[in-house]
């Protein structure tokens, strides 16, 4: 498997920078790394990322099952995730959720018809203080209203 | 201030760790060297290692990731002549509910990690070190790795950091979801390239931690807080809080509050204060109903338990914590079964499996609470709730069961008057179905 050239450095310098004969802990960087090309953990993901970590494909296998952010499905084009932790929650975190579920027609962990979006009920990421926070792919959303999201959905539906 | 900040700072802080948060480009090394930058590493450089740790010590700095440790006293376990390699591991995977600051110390001054995580460098000898980031500050990481390009390319990283000789290289290191690598032996393991599963101590990381070898582990903020303490001395660090709990910190205040935001008080700031002023208020002139003092793992706090100092020792004494900083204020509109269910959700979700007293009491616990949330609660699961949390205490390797069982305790026993509730509306409205 061949990734793109950019992914192609940052793997070899990952592998690198752990002491001798530890590149196994390359293995969750990888990962994360690969499935931002490749929509998801594939099988041919995990043989991969054993190969070059010089470790078992079981020893991938188990690592995808235990991150929640690692994926065996490919998650829609834009994922965008919900927090509804304590401190979201106390400030509309729930209806936020719901009201994306209802807007974009999914529900948790779903991805929608085309494949463009998918939805997350997430647990905290760090925006408390900024409640209530939405992340799409990796961009942090504060003080999201019920508004402000419409507007975000809208505007990634334009760019395609 | 030259650049948006997440919220505007208060004029009430006194800002120590985040005194260059707002100014023009303050993630570059120049704007940090301009600052005052690594003024304290060169001190730290003519120093003995004992003199650094010692410092430290009279710092009275505890760890800011939650636990409270005395930090000083942590770097005194890491064998430093041991035949192995000492490792630094710098924990940012900052996930427990409430807490929101060690972003910003990422994101606004990376060099000041930078420095502090190579003063400790200095004190155990150690010349590599890994950023541990949760996957989802993706974009932390890569402002993180930028600042360790700019830092290597200016010779703060490498073979010859600031002139001095000394050797240190520092890498970040992604997560992929999962608040159990919060916990340091997990994150050890997950850093290993595991599935995060908390390890029996001892021994603990600083005589076997990453890879068996010696290993120093501390929170971002605490890090952070080491260049302000060799730079101006232990001493004028401990000043600014009270005895024992030395310094400030940055308490992240969310939930029912007119201005939401990252604060740096010193320790024993009090309470309400922090509330009412620091952060404004509670919208609506509502009145104060509990805080969530450190963190969702923290006993809660009625609104009467409130008028205390914030630091580590006033906390325990009221039977709760100071946590991680994240300081959740709940109004006297907070249906606490909802509350109380909502952190159960997050607990169970997040338990690693491993011991079963946590696993299956997370899964018990969040199914009581849904039962009584969807109007189906029983009497007798308002004692059963807090007898299955006990269960829990001190029964597993690490602290993610007494995270789960704390709250929930505390909780049951002083809302119960909302669990209350619960039960006499489900009571009418059986009678109105009949």
């Amino acid at each position: 498997m061949t990734f793109s050239p950019e992914l192609e450095k940052r793997f070899t310098a990952l592998l690198t920078r752990y002491p001798e004969g530890r590149t196994r802990s390359a293995v969750i960087p990888m990962l994360m790394y690969a499935q931002d090309e490749t929509g998801a953990i594939t099988g041919e993901v995990i043989e991969e990322v054993a190969r070059r970590c010089k470790v078992t494909p079981l020893q991938v296998d188990e690592v995808v099952g235990y991150y929640s952010m690692l994926h065996r499905k490919p998650m829609g084009k834009f994922h965008v995730q919900v927090c509804t932790n304590i401190s979201c929650l106390l400030v509309g975190g729930e209806e936020l959720y719901n009201h994306a579920s209802k807007t974009l027609g999914i529900g948790h962990k779903q991805v929608t018809a085309d494949g463009q979006f998918s939805l997350e009920e997430v647990e905290c990421m760090g925006a408390c203080s900024w409640a209530p926070a939405v992340e799409i792919n990796y961009d942090f959303h504060h003080h999201v209203t019920p508004e402000k999201l419409d507007e975000l959905i809208r505007g990634l539906r334009k760019s395609q | 201030m030259a650049k948006l900040l997440f919220n505007q700072p208060s004029p009430l802080e006194t800002r120590i760790v985040s005194k260059n948060f707002g100014l023009e480009s303050s993630e570059t090394l120049d704007v940090y060297l301009a600052n005052g930058g690594f003024k304290a590493f060169k001190k730290a450089k003519e120093m003995t290692p004992e003199a650094i740790i010692e410092e430290v010590k009279a710092s009275s700095l505890r760890g800011r990731g939650g636990a409270g440790f005395p930090t000083g006293l942590k770097w005194s376990f890491v064998p430093r002549t041991s035949p192995k390699p000492r490792v630094l591991v710098i924990n940012a995977d900052e996930s427990e509910p409430g807490t929101c600051k060690d972003r910003l110390l990422i994101e606004y001054d990376p060099h000041q990690l930078i420095e502090g995580i190579l003063i400790a460098g200095l004190a155990v000898d150690a010349h590599v070190g890994y950023i541990y980031i949760r996957g989802e500050y993706r974009y932390l990481i890569e402002k993180m790795d930028r600042a360790l390009e700019e830092a290597y390319a200016k010779g703060y990283l490498g073979s010859n950091v600031a002139g001095t000789g000394f050797k240190f290289d520092l890498y970040t290191h992604s997560g992929a979801g999962a608040y159990e690598c919060g916990e340091e032996t997990a994150l050890l393991d997950s850093l290993e390239g595991k599935r995060g599963i908390p390890r029996m101590k001892p021994p603990f990381p600083a005589v076997a931690g990453a890879w068996g070898m010696p290993t120093l582990l501390n929170n971002v903020e605490t890090f952070s807080a080491v260049p302000s303490i060799i730079r101006d001395g232990g001493a004028a660090f401990a000043a600014l809080g009270t005895p024992k709990n030395g310094g400030t910190r940055l308490v992240c205040i969310s939930g029912h509050v007119n201005k939401p935001g990252v604060y740096e008080l010193p320790l024993g700031y009090p309470m309400m204060k922090a509330i009412n002023e620091v952060a404004g208020g509670i919208p609506g002139g509502k009145k104060l109903k509990a805080v969530v003092p450190g963190g969702s793992s923290c006993p809660i706090l009625k609104a009467d338990e409130c008028d205390i100092a914030m630091d580590y020792d006033t906390l325990a004494k009221v039977g709760s914590m100071l946590g991680s900083g994240g300081m959740v204020v709940l109004d006297e509109t907070t249906d606490m079964v909802r509350f109380a269910l909502r952190i159960m959700r997050f607990y169970q979700h997040e338990s690693c499996g491993w011991c079963i007293p946590c696993r299956e009491g997370t899964t018990w616990l969040r199914k009581i609470l849904q039962r009584f949330y969807e109007g189906q609660g029983r009497r007798e699961d308002i004692s059963l709730l807090g007898e299955l949390s006990k269960n829990m205490l001190g029964r597993t390797f690490c602290a993610l069961g007494d995270a789960a069982a704390m709250p929930t305790i505390s909780i049951v026993e002083k809302f119960t008057e909302d669990f209350e509730k619960y039960l006499a509306k489900q009571n009418k409205s059986e009678l109105v179905t009949i």
